[in-house]
Order: C-alpha cells, then sequence, then structure tokens
C-alpha cells in the first residue's frame, strides 16, 4: 500500500502578520489538510478564515455548529469573501493560550466539482465548532490563504501545517 | 556521492526528531462514479493490518430531490444491528437524536438532483479498531454541505453490534444513484 499523509509545507510566523498564504500547492494529491494553531489580534469572535486561490470575490458559503460550553447554535454566511475554517485564540485569553483548526479540503483538484471544505476549531477558552464551506469553483485550488476575523493580524507564533493525501 | 548525501539526509532526519518517512497512513482503495452513476459503494476485502480506517469522500446523489442521505453497511450485515446519534446544524438551530436497532449506519447526507450544480458534500468517517474480534465497531464522522445560502453540518456516531473484523463497507444513495464524480476513498491508519 502506498503511505501518504505527506506533509507539503509549514509556516511559522516569526512576526505578526495580516495573511498567510501556502501557494503553488501540487495538484497530485486528493485531499488537503491543514491544521493551524492560531492566535489573533481580535478580543471579540476569533475565528480565521480562508479565500482559496485568493478568490475574495463575495460568492463563498459556510454553515457551523458552534458550542460555547452554554449552549449550542448553528448559523450560516452566504455570498461571504471567505469561507470560516475555525478558531484563532483572541486577545482576551491569556497569553501563550493559541486555537487549534483541522481543515479538509476535499478532492481540491478537481476541475469538475464546486469545492467543500470541512473543519473543526477548537478554542478551549471559548467554544468548539464544526464548520463546511463551499468555494463556487471548479478551478483547482492552488493557493490558499488565511486570515483573520475582521483582517485582524495573526500572531507571532502561530503555526500553519498543510499535508496532502492521495487516494490510491 | 549520492549514498553520502542519502546518508546524511537520514541522520538529519533523526536527529530532528521528525520520522525519515511518513508510513502510519496508507491509501487502500478508491472509488469514482462514473457518468452511469451507482447506487452503492462498497470496499471489500480490507485487509486487518491497520489499526483503523479512515474512508473521505465527495458526494452528490442523482435522486430527483434536493438531497439525499449516505447509510452505511458492516460487512454486508442487513440487520437490525446498527445504532447511531447524530448533532447536527441547519444554519440557524441545532438537532440532536438518536435511533437503535437500525439496519445502517447514518452517513450523513448529500445534494441531489435539484440541488445547485456541481454541489457535493464532504464527509470524513473513522471507523475504530475495525479489525478486534472482542469488540463492538464504534464510527464517528464529520459531514457536511454547504449551498450557499443552505445546507447542514453533521457529527455523527455509529455502532455496529458484531464482533468480527470489518472486512467490508458498504456506503448506499438511499433513494437512488451517486451522481457522477462522487469518489470515496479508504485508508488505514497503522497502530
Amino acid at each position: 500500500m502506498a503511505s501518504t499523509y505527506t506533509p507539503i509545507a509549514t509556516q511559522t510566523l516569526a512576526s505578526d502578520a495580516a495573511s498567510v498564504t501556502f501557494s503553488s500547492i501540487p495538484s497530485t494529491y486528493t485531499d488537503l489538510v491543514l491544521i493551524a494553531n492560531t492566535r489573533i489580534n481580535q478580543s471579540g469572535s476569533s475565528e480565521i478564515y480562508c479565500a482559496p486561490n485568493g478568490v475574495t470575490t463575495a460568492n463563498k458559503g459556510f454553515t457551523y455548529l458552534l458550542g460555547n460550553g452554554t449552549s449550542a447554535s448553528s448559523g450560516r454566511a452566504s455570498n461571504d469573501s471567505y469561507i470560516r475554517i475555525g478558531n484563532g485564540a483572541g486577545t482576551s485569553t491569556a497569553s501563550g493560550t493559541f486555537a487549534t483548526s483541522v481543515v479538509n479540503f476535499m478532492n481540491y483538484a478537481n476541475t469538475t466539482t464546486y469545492k467543500t471544505i470541512l473543519s473543526r476549531g477548537s478554542d478551549a477558552t471559548n467554544a468548539v465548532e464544526a464548520i463546511v464551506g463551499l468555494f463556487p469553483s471548479t478551478s483547482a485550488i492552488s493557493s490558499i490563504t488565511i486570515v483573520g476575523n475582521g483582517l485582524v493580524n495573526i500572531l507571532t507564533g502561530s503555526t500553519f501545517t498543510l499535508y496532502g493525501i492521495k487516494a490510491a | 556521492m549520492w549514498w553520502a548525501q542519502l546518508l546524511n539526509n537520514v541522520v538529519a532526519l533523526l536527529d530532528s526528531g521528525v520520522p525519515a518517512s511518513t508510513t502510519a497512513y496508507e491509501s487502500i482503495a478508491t472509488v469514482t462514479v462514473g457518468a452511469g452513476g451507482s447506487s452503492s459503494i462498497a470496499f471489500t476485502s480490507i485487509p486487518s493490518t491497520y489499526k483503523h480506517l479512515q474512508v473521505r469522500w465527495l458526494a452528490r446523489g442523482a435522486a430527483s430531490a434536493g438531497s439525499d442521505v449516505i447509510s452505511l453497511a458492516v460487512n454486508g450485515d442487513s440487520g437490525a444491528n446498527y445504532s447511531f446519534h447524530r448533532l447536527y446544524g441547519d444554519g440557524s438551530s441545532v438537532t440532536a437524536n438518536g435511533y437503535a436497532s437500525q439496519t445502517y449506519i447514518i452517513g450523513g447526507d448529500m445534494p441531489a438532483a435539484t440541488a445547485g450544480a456541481n454541489m457535493f458534500a464532504g464527509g470524513v468517517m473513522d471507523i475504530l479498531d475495525y479489525a478486534n474480534t472482542s469488540k463492538y465497531k464504534t464510527t464517528r464522522l464529520l459531514d457536511g454541505r454547504d449551498q450557499n445560502g443552505s445546507g447542514f453540518i453533521w457529527f455523527n456516531s455509529g455502532l455496529w453490534q458484531n464482533t468480527n473484523a470489518v472486512t467490508s463497507l458498504t456506503f448506499t444513495a438511499q433513494n437512488g444513484n451517486y451522481a457522477q464524480y462522487t469518489q470515496f476513498a479508504l485508508y488505514g491508519v497503522k497502530g
């Protein structure tokens, strides 16, 4: 059997940044998995978002399921510029707190379907959530840009690793 | 010399604590639905050499409806030997429910023929300790479809009340065929 789940690239922020981009993603895998451990310069809602292929046209959608320690809720955005993909710990959390997101880009390189993105976000100090997003494009995803809620900076120490999974 | 460079690379990897190769996750088989569609997708003769299985899919139904449901049968068992729980959101409310004595494990849902073109559901299902012959088998699933204004996100757990090793998995579209380009991929995770 062929081994897979291969690291493609890792980025660790040595200084605050407005965005993080993985570019020139090879089309040789079946799915991509992004694991992000992030903190952002936002005291309130501290979600993180992505723009596949750098496209910020307001044509994307996402649906989420969220628990905040008190209640569960579900919400949605449509015709959005970005797709929500998880959580970044905000500045209201203790220094050194980061949140984790695991993001699946399903069949990202095919050129016949729109792209579906499945995510799990875990911000232990605030919320846990699951998200499904739609990138309405039949183009292969060759780059992914990650931003913070409200386009605030992503803070130093945040890490991002992109893996490729190849089906037989 | 090439062998000296190779040796140096291996030593560097070992020194850094990074494994020289990632061999714990392997592709076992993949099914892609062709133009004629298919009512079910089966993985058979699954080797027992892994610790866990993972199935990843991008799926759409061909039934004349807005959506269709994916169901899973293990080892061809069509008896009422399954149960499952679901927690899901539809963009405005959250629902939790559970079902006992079922003839399948639910695998989430997917857009179907009257949904917007090119829209597919994504799913990632884990089948844990699948080859163990002293446990009932448990599955967990993250599945969802967003259609830019509608959609669902699902957390599901499933139980197959049987201690046999899992050797086959059959994913059926309950109300029709899977549409062209639907793809299910089976992976093995070593222990």
